[in-house]
Formats: C-alpha cells, structure tokens, sequence
C-alpha cells in the first residue's frame, strides 16, 4: 500500500516538473530564437501565461469532426508524453528505485521509443476526427514524418545498446545501465567517431519529433493555417500544448542520457537530498543545452522543408549516417572483442 | 476532406494565413499535388475610382496616395502625369528628379518588404525579421523627405510639395551606403541559401512565351525573361536622362528558368539598382522650383478648363501601373477614370504557375507575384443569397450597353 502511494505521490511530482519544466523550456526556447533574430522576444513566463488562457477558453467542437476522438486525442497526446518521463532519468533520480517503484523497472528505451511515437499518432487520430481539409493533410503529413524519422532515431538507440552489450553489461537497453554507463567511456576510438555520427542524427530527429521548423511541415503555418491543430480550441489546445512541452522535456532528456548522462554530484561530493536537486538542475542544464542545438539554432537558420524533401533528408541522408555511425560502431565493438580474447 | 477519392478540395482564403489580403483560391487536390487551381478575386473592392470620379484632380491625387499602402507614390505618379498631360502642364525638371528619387526608395522598400514575406511563407522567420529591419531604413529616409512613412503625400498636379535639397544628401547618401553594404549579404542570404534554392529553384515556373501571352508585367515577366520595363521603353519623370538597364534573372544565374527563385533575383538586384538611380539623380539634379503653379486656385481653375483624354503609366515596384483618365472641360471632377494596378495584368499567372505544384509551394508561389488585391479590385457583387456568383462575359456586356443608353438619354 506504501508503495502504492510513493508511487502514486511520484507520478503527480513528475507530471508537475514535465509541465513546469517543458513549458520553461518553451519560454527558454523562444527567447533564443528571439535574440538570434535581432528581437527582444516574450517573457520568459509566457508559455505559463498562454496554456493559463488557453484553460480559460472553451473548447470548440467543429461539426463535422468525431467528437469522442476529436475530444480523446488531447488526453492521449498528454498522457503519453508524460508517462515517456517516469522512464527517464532526471538527473540523479533514477527511475528503477526511487521515485516510482511501482512504474519504473519495467521501462527501458525500447519502450521509451514506443511512447514517444504515441502523442504523434494521437496529434494524427485527432487532426483526422477534425473533420477539416487541412487538419487531415496535416495529418497525413504527421504519418509521413513519423515514418522517416523513425529509422534514424530506432538505429541510433539500438547501436549504443549493442556496443554496450558488448562490453559485457547486463541489461543494455536499460535506462539505469545507460546512465552508469555513459557509452563515451566504453566506446574505443572507433566507436567514439560512431557515437558523434548518431549524436547528430539524434540533433536531427529532435525537431521532427517535436515539429518544429524546418519540420513543421504537419503544422505549417503558411500552408496549412497550423494543419493537425487547426480545430481545436481552448483545452483540447492547451493539453496538445502541455503534451509538446513535455515531449520536448522527453526528447531533449533521451538525447542527454544517451549521451551526457553524467551528474555533478560526485564531483562536489553531495549525497541526498541536495544531490538530487543539484542534479536536477544540472540535468535542466543539459537539456537546454541539447535544445538549444537540436531545437532553437535549427529552426532559426532554416527554411521548412517540403514533406517529399524531409523523407529524402531522413531516410537518405540522416539513415545513410547512422548506418555509418552503426557500422563504426560494430567495428569498434568487434575489435574490443579481439582485443579481450 | 470530401471522401478519399482524389481528387478533393482544398480552399485557401478568403482569409488564410499565407495570404496577405482577402483572395479565395480553390485547389483540386491529388495528394499533395495540385490538379487544378480556380480564384476569385473581389473580396476588398473599396470603390476609390467612384469616389475619384466626384473629386478634383488634386483631391484624387491624394486618393491614389492610398489605392496601395505599399506602392502609394507610384499611382500617385501616374496620375499626376495624367492630368498633367491633358492639362497641359509645364512640369519644372527638378520635379522630376525629387520624382524617380521618391519612387525609387519606394522601389527598395517595397521590394524589401515582398523579400521579408516570401521568406516567412518559406517557413524562414529570421530572414522574415532581417528583411524587415533592412527596410527601415528606406522608410526612414521615406519619412526624412516626405514627412509620412506610408501615404507620402509628395506628389502635386505639376510637380512636387516638397523639395529635396541639397543638405538633405548626406543622409540619402547615408542610406545608399548602408544598402550598398548590405547588398552582397542580402545576395548571400537569400540566393545562397540551400533551403531557400532547395523551395525555389524550378518551383512556379512562367515560361517567357506564356509570360507574353498573358500579359504579365514587372520584375514577374522579367523573371521569365522578357526585357520590359516602363522606366526604359517609354520612359517618364527623369528616367529618360539616366542609365537605367533592364534587370533579368542572368544578372545572377546562367540560365532563365522563370521560377521563383529568378523572381527573388530579378527583386534583389532591382535594390542595387534603385541605388545607382538614386545616386545619378543626385548627381545631374537641376536648380529651380519643384512646382509650377504655386497657387492652389489658379491651378484648380486651369484644371478644371481643360479636355481630352489620355492613358499614363509608370512601373512601380510590382509592375506597370496604368490610368486612364478623360476630362470635358466642364466640370472638375474627371468624366471618366480608370486604373490598372500591376496585379491585374500578373494575377492570371497564378492559374499556370500553381499547376502541378504541392501544397507546400502554394503560398510562396502566390506570394511571387507580389499580388496586391486591394490595388486590383474593382467590383463586389452582393446578391441577396450573399453569393457572389460568376458574372459571365454576356451578363456584363449586357450591363455596359444598358449604362451606355442611360448616359446617351
């Protein structure tokens, strides 16, 4: 029963600091994009003062739409995107042990990669019960992008698994070994060169996860008045804008364990409590600096892309480097092989 | 989406993010290719040249002032020419040159400002706000010598209200350089870039012969390779003493292609040139007056004498504008005035250049044109099902002999 409420009082805390976090995030976000572009940009609070409107406002059901899916779309978005973050870990807190014993051992990234393609299908489910003409091209859109992001991101998760199996560590696909482990300090020089490569194809999958430009080809302002989201209103709207937020906590957060999952604690020598939150923070660190790259410098110096144009980058060019990232990688782990016999 | 079966279709507009003023287009849909394209126009008819046509002379002038809000000095321009023509007016050469110097800095703004928006509807909002803050400048320089930033005012019946003189130059001159040093990075930015060059390149394609046949003008037919431009083949204001070349897409690529891209060229190098003209026109201005009848009443009377009719045009920063303008002598108002905006010579392009393109391209392709509806509209039909309908070639020829018989009675 303890147990039971620990994790019951983990998941409303986790929930709190996705939103919370996600949504500083947008506002960190956009006062990057905003400097960068010779503007002075909105209040770091305003993502906090949009979705507080958004709350205020009904919700508009448009004629046509299916209402049980048009209405079911936003909670299944928002629910997906949070529960990707009882998987990770954030900072020092790891999900296996504390905070939720319950939830946590039961995930590892393999189901992480299941949960984020989640609020894309149900962004998609809801852009095609909306009943409007651009709401289903932009779902048709979504699908296509799915489609072509998922390989290069499924081939950067799986080859740094793999070399971590080959180093001889049990259970390489779980969040906890990764974040002990970080794949750096495994990998030979090799392996290094290979896990540059993935981080880049890790940068790029980010704003096709999250839909920003150049990859906001579903949502597209110009050409599709905001497509899968163009009907919905009020909450509906402020849950989908929750459920970003948090995805970008989720994705920035999945790009870190993979790849800086180190914590400052033990560096300061800090235990507890106060090693949780120095973590914690330095964690928020990481991820702004992984959004900055992966998000904010991205949208800010390209044009969005044509959605025939995005497959061929994805599927060509972002697949073609991850292939080779992978390759390295097996090299690598080949020879680290031969080296131990 | 009306079924799965292609194709379906997919309105854009009357209001639509993409689209700057009120247009309705409607697409026939396969995927996301285009099969077939149908627009409406006449959503922001305000019905200017029925008020003009109750109006003296200099009270249209300030009218055309606001026919656009971008090009404004450009009609203001054609119609002064008009009536100065028929009234037979003595424009004094030094109005001439405060003339081309005010159209051409209204050429750099205007152009500046399509720049910003096409690359918004590419999706590029930094090069959107970079544009945007270039252009400042031209519209401060604009408020320097005219006094307003949009709706200048500037032109009179027979010259101009203000002069430039010379202590003005420095800061003309300061501008021009800061354009000049700007040039070669706009070049880059918006020619080099591999995601623009990836959108625009063979996107919206105009060949030249369809270019000709369907009467397109300004930097849209240039792009396609035709050698037009008022300001050379029958030049007007001070464009006839100056060096002015025709700016086509081989200033910069090898080839015409006649996309969108050569339309973003043939725009860019038109700033470099509105520069040179400007600079020449300081050079060669001539002494005297900017005006040549000071006196307000004496001028209105002279107007009011006199009859005939004629046609004027100018290229403004989207293309020829034209008026026709007829007066009898007997009264101050015009009998008759008409204008021709730029986009209602390009705006069938649309039909061919939408063709076969994605959605993806549809705003950017409709933006380069530099479509201006409110310049374009002449007519809103209202009927009491509030349908606007199709009004065919028979039903409104039928109506122009019954105006005919009324006028005749």
């Amino acid at each position: 029963m303890s147990s039971f409420l620990i994790t019951l009082a983990g998941v409303v805390l986790v929930t709190i600091f996705g939103i919370v976090a996600g949504l500083f995030l947008m506002g960190v976000d956009r006062i990057f994009a905003a400097r960068m572009q010779m503007r002075q940009g909105p209040p770091l609070i305003q993502p906090f003062i949009d979705i507080r409107k958004l709350l205020c406002k009904d919700s508009v059901v448009p004629e046509n739409a299916v209402p049980t899916l048009f209405n079911a779309a936003p909670i299944v978005a928002f629910a997906s995107a949070v529960t990707v973050l009882f998987y990770l870990p954030l900072g020092s807190i790891l999900p296996v042990g504390t905070p939720l014993p319950m939830v946590g051992e039961y995930g590892d990234l393999i189901l992480i990669m299941y949960l984020l393609t989640v609020p894309a299908l149900a962004m998609v489910a809801g852009g095609f019960a909306s009943g409007s003409p651009y709401a289903s091209v932009g779902a048709q859109r979504e699908m296509v992008t799915m489609i072509a992001y998922e390989f290069p991101l499924a081939i950067a998760i799986i080859a740094i698994a793999w070399r971590l199996a080959v180093a001889g560590i049990a259970m390489p696909f779980s969040v906890n070994t990764l974040a002990a482990n970080p794949i750096w300090t495994v990998a030979g020089p090799l392996g290094i060169i290979g896990c540059i490569l993935l981080l880049i194809v890790l940068i790029w999958v980010t704003p096709a996860e999250l839909s920003r430009v150049p990859c906001d080809t579903p949502e597209a302002e110009t050409e599709l008045c905001g497509g899968l989201l163009v009907e919905y209103s009020g909450r509906n709207l402020a849950l989908f804008s929750l459920s970003m937020a948090a995805k970008l906590v989720a994705m920035a957060g999945l790009s870190v364990l993979l790849f800086l999952p180190w914590n400052l604690s033990p560096l300061i020598g800090l235990t507890g409590i106060g090693a949780a939150g120095v973590d914690l923070v330095f964690f928020l660190l990481k991820v702004i600096v992984v959004m900055f790259f992966s998000v904010s410098l991205v949208r800010v110096i390209m044009a969005r892309f044509r959605i025939n144009t995005l497959v061929s980058i994805y599927w060509g060019w972002l697949t073609t480097i991850g292939l080779i990232g992978m390759l390295l990688i097996i090299l690598d782990g080949t020879i680290s092989i031969g080296g131990c016999l | 989406m009306s079924g799965k079966n292609a194709p379906y279709e997919l309105p854009i507009g009357p209001i639509h993010p993409s689209l700057k003023e009120p247009v309705n287009f409607t697409f026939k849909m396969n995927g996301e290719v285009i099969e077939k394209v149908d627009f409406s126009p006449g959503r922001s008819h305000r019905g200017i040249e029925w008020m003009g046509m109750r109006r003296n002379p200099v009270q249209i002038l300030h009218l055309c002032d606001r026919i656009c809000g971008i090009c404004g000095v450009a009609h203001a321009l054609v119609f002064a020419q008009a009536v100065e023509t028929i009234a037979d007016v003595n424009v004094p050469d030094r109005a001439y040159y405060v003339r081309t110097i005010i159209a051409e800095f209204e050429r750099i703004q205007s152009h500046l400002l399509w720049a910003g928006v096409a690359a918004h509807e590419l999706g590029f909002d930094t090069l959107f706000y970079l544009a945007w803050q270039i252009r400042e400048e031209s519209v401060d320089v604009i408020e320097y010598i005219t006094g307003n930033r949009v709706n200048y005012g500037i032109m009179m019946v027979g010259g101009t209200r203000r002069d430039i003189t010379p202590d003005m130059f420095p800061r003309l001159e300061q501008a021009l350089q800061y354009y000049e040093g700007l040039f070669e990075k706009m070049v880059n930015l918006f020619l080099n870039d591999k995601t623009i060059a990836m959108r625009c390149k063979n996107t919206g394609i105009l060949t030249k012969r369809r270019a000709l046949e369907l009467a397109t003008v300004g930097p849209t037919s240039r792009a396609s390779g035709l050698a037009m431009d008022v300001r050379v083949d029958s030049p007007y204001a001070a464009y006839g003493d100056l060096d002015i070349d025709i700016i086509l897409p081989e200033v910069y690529s090898s080839e015409t292609i006649g996309d969108v891209y050569d339309r973003i060229v043939v725009r860019i190098f038109e700033v470099k040139q509105s520069i040179d003209i400007i600079r020449q026109c300081m050079k060669q201005m001539p002494e005297g007056p900017v005006l040549a009848e000071e006196k307000y009443a004496k001028l209105l009377l002279n107007l009011k004498k006199a009859s005939g009719e004629t046609f004027a045009r100018v290229e403004a920063p989207r293309g020829e504008d034209m008026h026709y303008l007829r007066m009898n002598g007997k009264q101050e108002a015009p009998e008759m005035w008409k204008v021709k905006a730029s986009t209602y010579s390009n705006q069938m392009a649309w039909v061919e250049i939408l063709q076969g393109e994605q959605i993806a391209d549809i705003p950017i392709i409709v933006a380069s044109i530099d479509p201006c509806m409110s310049c374009t509209d002449r007519v809103a039909v209202v009927n009491q099902e509030g349908d606007a309908g199709i009004l065919t070639k028979e039903y409104l020829h039928r109506l122009s002999v019954e105006k005919t018989r009324r006028m005749e009675l």
